[in-house]
């Protein structure tokens, strides 16, 4: 499968060609390559997916190595991708979506003046995804890992003449670093408990080299977690996600959505090995994971923002990912994942399309009625929220249910309970979202009223083939049917599975379960109609009746101005103190960069030959009593 | 000592010999030459520091001491000649638009470049503690010169008048230590003090190991870590930035080449009087390094603070004293020269006449203006952050990986936050570059080919260390098999 190397190489292309030679294929070249080799990069997908297919199920993995990366004696890390049904999995999510995204982007970002440098981040991204995916060792995945980040980095602060944009950016970085912390010591955790970083090594020797619920396996589990919250937002690390919705609404869609924010999920089920080897850290995971999905939740529910809405519903979805990862259903999770960035990708197109027809707008309040000035969105939209509502047969109820079940089977009847609610606030939030923008009376000033309009094809035909997807989608993932569970069965080999996890409970049990969390998500459906539709002032009292609760949820819990009053600005602080004790110039005020270099001659002799040098001096002789000290007493 | 012992080999020096002879030249045909042609003076100092390293190359594999026991020839001290040269010739191409700029395109320039440069290969070919004491004395003379040779700037003067009156301070506690191994052992020779410090019964270990001390604090100085770090800043912003490229990476690499050599080799035996010490000097020194970095508005301060923390994470892999920590400081020390050199190289081609570019929100709208120059800068940024791909990220995760093999994971996990910290103030150079609104025109200096070149090739380097770091760590761990002493 030499050829895999192409699914890398053409988004290298792409960024190259468009980073560089953007002024010789022009705004037109630029519009076909941005996408072009992206779609070619889902064909190259398509093919590895069948002929992993074609290969026996316990041989699927094959890996490509193009050369030693770093090798020097024990210490080797080769330039490999690794190709089994995980990988595939993600390829061809990564691709697929990618292109759609891409497409639309065309229609989205046409009058942007940042058009090219747009699509060679967006080609970037696709690239440094596609690394992280396929890598077969922890280093070349945190290499996509990082490079995810900076991307995103870029494309949140894309539009950094607004200062909010640019210090989204920022915070993302921030944030992700503290991520990123945990992965680098888990990853030397594993180097040296291993002595490789290589995915196939450290799986195989990891039953016998790992005690079950050891220390050791715990605390590698544990540091990847780091990781993995950071990079998909979950408790506590998750504040930047809705303020990265500053970037363009098709950066959201993909980045912030379908796939960057689902590595987490990913690398948790890529090291599902090591992580059945710590059910304490499971324990963590599932925990984190659910708390987040309801957490998340609640702030979504009297949220105004289109944007932010979806924002925290993927923080809340994410969460379900991750909660099925910490009962031990490693394919649920990737099913749901996948299922995931079929609908919250279309709901974010949706909503940009609706901002693009409103010429900017986001407030979910200055909108309403819209489904008749934007048939094609509404539709579509409808879709994506019955998909991740959980509404048979669409999408997210094949997903959704399966991890719902996965708790339940497996004992977690409090996870299980948590989940339920979840699903059902999530229902009633995404059809708020949904009654406020295109149903009831239109509450968008009339001077923007005459503007309104449905977004360019290029823009509604991704709308529709996502739509598609949402609502067919989860047909490859059937559950009771024997056989059924394509998707599951698919990914089986490359997922390890605990022991607890044996979702053998009756068919009954099962059909049970089903028909009651579809029952719940109707019962949030029809409350938000009620609400929303017939008695439009039912929310407003409520609101005034729960002040308290109300604002504490408008305020996102006010996470992060307590974030900003314990870390931030004691950091700030704490920085600057340290400098003005320690750097004496800094009295002087010489330290204002350019301004110290023209001060004049004669105050400038003044200032340095005040014996500052015998400052320094001293500095040197305390280390030399110090360094003495410690050698005569100690 | 036995004189007929002395074994002459001029090729084992070569290095050294064509670039004192180089020196000689460009001081000799500045006489002859017009002043217009001055900056060909620059062409001949490229020129032989090519030869140099061409005969560096030739000098692989060879593995001899040399001089009667003065001079060691061997893979380690090769490798460092190799990482001198590169720098001294990227600074020299470098400097070839700037110096004419700011008045300081004289014979003396590159003269003391070269002598410099000298000074460096002693201290990493001294197999005796008086040879590495000439090296240092050398290079440090050179420098003191460097930095104030901008005579009409007090700044400049200032800065050389600091780094003297410190220098002679330190080296003062060097030659003192120097003195004290000397009279607890019986010999400066390398190899024989190992002998002496192995020896069991070894009655005067008080006086050797406050010998040992005063040269670490003689060696900590010269490589800038804390408490012994004060001068750094003060000495980076006011020497011309050209010096400072040079001083970052040339004289640091120099001291690491005769510390690791000092202690992690021929005091091995004595570890576990100096790994804790160290310890706490690289957890310092990362620390204060990375901390003081963030208040910096003077884009050479924050370069100056992040220099220090560099040193830390060096010395974090001399902690591990391992074969791999060892290699890993080479590696690092090489992909050091190429991103620090290309961080200072685009902060020297920034600027008009007689006016320099230095604050950090000067940069702002950069990457509108120069995109090729900010591209750069913002991969020598990322590299000297510690993100993949770049060569940084491998050297960093080599000096980690050695900690933590070594069993130093705590050092390792703070080394890790120290570089997290790091991350804030590099991207702020990127932000500001690209995120930022200029308030005014950026001066942009008038393009130098020759500072182009080397702009290229250090960022080509930065890239490829890090995309392909096999060749090099291979040579980095080769460069230790067979050090004798």
């Amino acid at each position: 499968m030499s050829y895999i190397w192409l699914i890398l190489l053409l988004p290298a292309l792409g960024v190259i060609i468009n980073g560089f030679f953007a002024r010789w294929v022009g705004r037109r070249g630029v519009s076909w390559i941005g996408p072009g080799v992206v779609g070619l990069a889902f064909l190259v997908a398509c093919r590895a997916f069948f002929d992993i297919w074609a290969l026996p199920a316990d041989g699927r993995l094959v890996e490509e190595v193009f050369y030693t990366w770093i090798g020097s004696g024990r210490f080797t890390v080769e330039m490999a991708l690794q190709i089994d049904p995980l990988s595939v999995v993600m390829m061809l999510v990564v691709t697929g979506v990618g292109f759609l995204i891409h497409v639309y982007s065309v229609g989205y970002m046409h009058d942007d003046p940042g058009y090219t440098r747009y699509f060679t981040y967006l080609n970037l991204f696709t690239l440094s995804m596609l690394v992280l995916v396929s890598a077969n060792n922890f280093l070349l995945m945190f290499i996509g890992w990082e490079a995810v980040g900076l991307c995103s980095y870029l494309l949140i602060g894309f539009w950094f003449e607004r200062d909010s944009a640019a210090n989204a950016g920022m915070k993302a970085f921030i944030v992700n670093r503290i991520g990123d912390f945990g992965f680098l010591v888990g990853m030397m955790l594993i180097f040296v408990t291993f002595g490789t970083l290589d995915f196939t090594e450290v799986f195989h020797a990891a039953p016998g080299a790992l005690a079950l619920g050891g220390p050791t396996a715990t605390l590698i589990a544990l540091l990847l977690f780091v990781g993995a919250v950071g990079k998909s937002a979950q408790i506590p690390l998750y504040v930047w996600l809705p303020d990265a919705m500053e970037g363009p609404t098709p950066v959201s869609a993909l980045i912030h959505a379908a796939t960057m924010v689902t590595a987490g999920v990913y690398m948790l089920a890529r090291c599902s090995a090591l992580y059945v080897l710590a059910p304490f850290a499971l324990a963590v995971v599932a925990t984190v994971g659910v708390a987040t999905a309801l957490f998340a939740a609640t702030i979504g529910l009297v949220q105004n923002d289109i944007k932010r809405v979806l924002a925290y519903s993927t923080v809340s979805q994410l969460g379900y990912m991750f909660t099925a990862c910490g009962v031990g259903a490693f394919g649920a999770a990737i099913f749901h994942l996948m299922m995931h960035a079929f609908f919250k990708a279309l709901l974010f197109l949706g909503a940009g399309s609706v901002i693009h027809g409103m010429g900017g707008e986001q407030d979910i309040q200055k909108m309403g009625a819209l489904r008749r000035h934007m048939p094609v969105t509404h539709v579509t939209f409808l879709i994506a929220s019955l998909a991740i509502a959980g509404i048979f047969p669409f999408a997210g109820f094949f997903s959704k249910d399966e991890i719902l079940f996965s708790a339940f089977a497996s004992g977690h009847y409090g996870v299980w309970a948590v989940a339920v609610f979840t699903a059902f606030l999530t229902a009633f939030y995404m059809f708020r979202l949904h009654f406020l923008i295109f149903h009831g009376t239109s509450r968008v000033d009339r001077e923007m009223a005459r503007h309104i309009h449905e977004s360019p094809r290029v823009m509604t035909r991704p709308l529709a083939v996502l739509a598609v997807l949402s609502a067919v989608g989860g047909f490859v993932g059937i559950p009771i049917i024997y056989g059924g569970n394509k998707i599951g069965a698919f990914l089986a080999p490359a997922l390890a599975h605990t022991e607890a996890h044996a979702p053998h409970a009756g068919v009954g049990t099962e059909l049970g379960l089903m028909a009651f969390s579809l029952a719940v998500a109707a019962v949030g459906i029809a409350l938000a109609w009620r609400w929303y539709l017939a008695r439009p002032e039912v929310p407003g009292r409520i609101a005034q009746r729960y002040r308290t609760l109300y604002r504490l949820l408008l305020n996102k819990y006010f996470v992060d101005e307590i974030y900003d009053d314990l870390v931030v600005r004691p950091a700030r602080v704490g920085s600057e103190a340290v400098y003005q004790r320690f750097d004496l110039r800094v009295i002087d005020g010489a330290v204002n960069g350019a301004g110290a270099l023209v001060r004049s001659f004669a105050s400038a002799i003044r200032v340095y030959q005040t014996g500052y040098v015998r400052n320094y001096a001293l500095s040197i002789l305390v280390g030399v009593v110090l360094v003495m000290a410690y050698y005569l007493w100690l | 000592m036995n004189v007929a012992a002395i074994n002459i080999s001029l090729g084992g020096i070569g290095p050294l010999l064509i670039l004192s002879a180089t020196a000689l030249v460009v001081l000799a045909i500045d006489c002859f030459w017009p002043s217009e042609r001055r900056s060909h003076l620059a062409y001949v100092t490229v020129a032989g520091c090519l030869v140099a390293l061409g005969a560096t190359w030739r000098l692989w594999g060879a593995q001899e001491a040399v001089f009667g026991r003065m001079i060691i020839v061997d893979n380690y001290s090769t490798f460092f000649t190799g990482i001198f040269i590169v720098g001294t010739t990227i600074t020299t191409l470098l400097s070839i638009g700037y110096t004419s700029r700011m008045g300081i395109d004289r014979a003396e320039y590159y003269a003391l470049l070269l002598f410099a440069t000298v000074g460096m290969i002693m201290m990493a070919q001294g197999l005796n503690l008086i040879t590495i004491f000439l090296g240092l004395e050398t290079l440090s003379i050179s420098l003191y010169i460097l930095a104030g040779i901008q005579r009409q700037r007090a700044a400049s003067i200032e800065a050389s008048l600091k780094y003297f009156l410190l220098g002679a301070f330190s080296s003062a506690f060097f030659l003192y230590g120097v003195a004290l191994t000397y009279g607890a052992t019986g010999s400066l020779d390398l190899e024989h003090i190992t002998r002496a410090v192995g020896e069991t019964t070894f009655a005067s270990k008080p006086l050797l190991l406050i010998g040992v001390g005063l040269m670490l604090i003689g060696f900590g100085f010269k490589v800038a870590t804390v408490p012994f770090h004060v001068w750094t800043p003060d000495v980076y912003e006011g020497a011309p930035t050209s010096v400072t490229a040079f001083m970052s990476v040339g004289a640091k690499a120099a001291g690491f080449g005769a510390f690791v050599r000092v202690f992690s080799i021929s005091l091995q035996p004595l570890s576990p009087d100096w790994t804790h010490l160290l310890w706490l000097l690289a957890v310092a020194t990362m620390v204060v390094g990375n901390v003081m970095a963030i208040a910096q508005t003077n884009i050479k301060r924050l370069l100056a603070y992040s220099s220090i923390a560099h040193a830390g994470y060096v010395v974090v892999a001399m902690v591990a004293a391992s074969a791999l920590g060892t290699s890993s400081v080479l590696f690092y020390l090489l992909v050091y020269t190429f991103m620090n050199l290309g961080a200072f190289g685009v902060v020297l081609v920034l600027g008009r006449q007689d006016e320099e570019v230095l604050a950090i929100d000067d940069f702002a709208g950069l990457g509108r203006r120069a995109p090729a120059l900010a591209a750069a800068m913002a991969l020598f940024m990322f590299a000297l952050a510690g993100i993949p791909p770049t060569a940084g990220f491998v050297g960093k995760f080599y000096i980690f990986s050695a900690a933590v093999q070594g069993g130093f994971v705590g050092l390792a996990v703070i080394g890790v936050l120290a570089s997290l910290v790091s991350v804030y103030y590099y991207f702020r150079v990127v932000v500001v570059m690209y995120f930022m609104e200029p308030a005014g025109e950026i001066p942009l200096a008038p393009r130098s080919a020759p500072a182009t070149v080397a702009l290229v090739i250090a960022a080509a380097a930065t890239l490829a260390l890090g995309l392909f770091p096999s060749p090099f760590i291979t040579a980095a761990s080769r460069s230790l098999v067979a050090v004798l002493f």
